[in-house]
């Protein structure tokens, strides 16, 4: 069990993930200063979108469509960085 | 430079990494893009959200946290498109290396002068956090100013006044994943630092 601990922490991150709906749609702190200064004109749209704006296309419900990105995303990261880490250290261990 | 840094986190990751730290590893980049996509709101109709620098340093080490974070920023910028591709680099350099390096160290001088303990740990993890965004929102001010965006004595007090108020939420999230890191797996950190 004690080795599993990391399921149950990658579970509360998938909990986290899920209250994404809930989280403040304010302009950030960056964003915030660069509508007040007006450079946020110089801000060019991205050329080509995946799931633009934390909303899973094709999705009526904008709520579940947030969460969707958020989880996939959540588990996303989880699989490359346990993967780059995985082969750093696999690499390691036939070298010596 | 931030492929330089990105490099190098690679080369002494590769030379320290140890197995146990790899799921940890793979933890922190999922709990990192989660708690940021959670914007909570600050003061005047702004929002703030997690860095999570600080807590990656903290619990692995600053190069791991750069390649952590990297990995982060890489994914919220390809396929979120969120903080652009062209200022990919520099979200690396601010949130990346300069977050973790100085969320590290100021946690180790913390807990250098506070003691080692739980309560030096903790009140260390709020100011290495706090200070973390601080000083990735003043280089960042730098960027826009030497980018033309807009002049340094208008866009860095902005800035810097901003995350001093967003600083005090990453400082309590990192706190309080800190304490339930303490309260339930204290080995954890007693892992070495890369």
């Amino acid at each position: 069990m004690k080795s599993k601990w990391w399921l149950i922490a990658l579970l509360s991150c998938l909990a986290v993930a899920s209250l994404s709906p809930l989280a403040s749609s304010s302009p950030d702190g960056l964003e915030r200063v660069a509508e007040d200064k007006g450079f946020i004109g110089l801000v060019q749209e991205a050329p080509f979108q995946v799931i633009a704006d934390y909303i899973f296309p094709g999705m009526g419900n904008e709520a579940v469509a947030t969460i969707l990105a958020g989880i996939i995303g959540t588990v996303i990261l989880f699989g490359v960085v346990y993967g780059i880490a995985w082969l750093l250290v696999s690499r390691k261990r036939k070298l010596a | 430079m931030s492929a330089g840094g990105v490099g190098n986190a690679v080369r002494i990751a590769n030379k320290k990494l140890g197995e146990k730290q790899v799921p940890l590893m793979g933890v922190l980049a999922a709990f990192i893009f989660a708690a940021q996509m959670l914007n909570f709101p600050i003061a005047g109709g702004t929002s703030g959200h997690l860095i999570g620098a600080a807590l990656a340093a903290i619990l692995l080490g600053p190069w791991a946290s750069v390649l952590i974070m990297s990995c982060v920023l890489i994914a919220q910028c390809l396929i979120f498109q969120d903080g652009g591709l062209l200022a990919l680099g520099a979200n690396i350099f601010n949130m990346g290396i300069v977050a973790s390096f100085s969320g590290y160290y100021l946690y180790r001088l913390a807990t250098l002068l506070l003691g080692n303990n739980r309560r030096g740990k903790l009140i260390g993890s709020f100011i290495g956090a706090w200070g973390s965004v601080i000083l990735a929102s003043i280089v960042c001010a730098i960027e826009l100013a030497v980018s033309g965006a807009s002049p340094i004595g208008v866009v860095l007090p902005a800035m810097a006044g901003l995350h001093a108020l967003i600083g005090i939420g990453e400082g309590l999230i990192t706190g309080a994943v800190l304490s339930l890191v303490l309260a339930t797996r204290p080995d954890l950190l007693q892992l070495q630092r890369i």
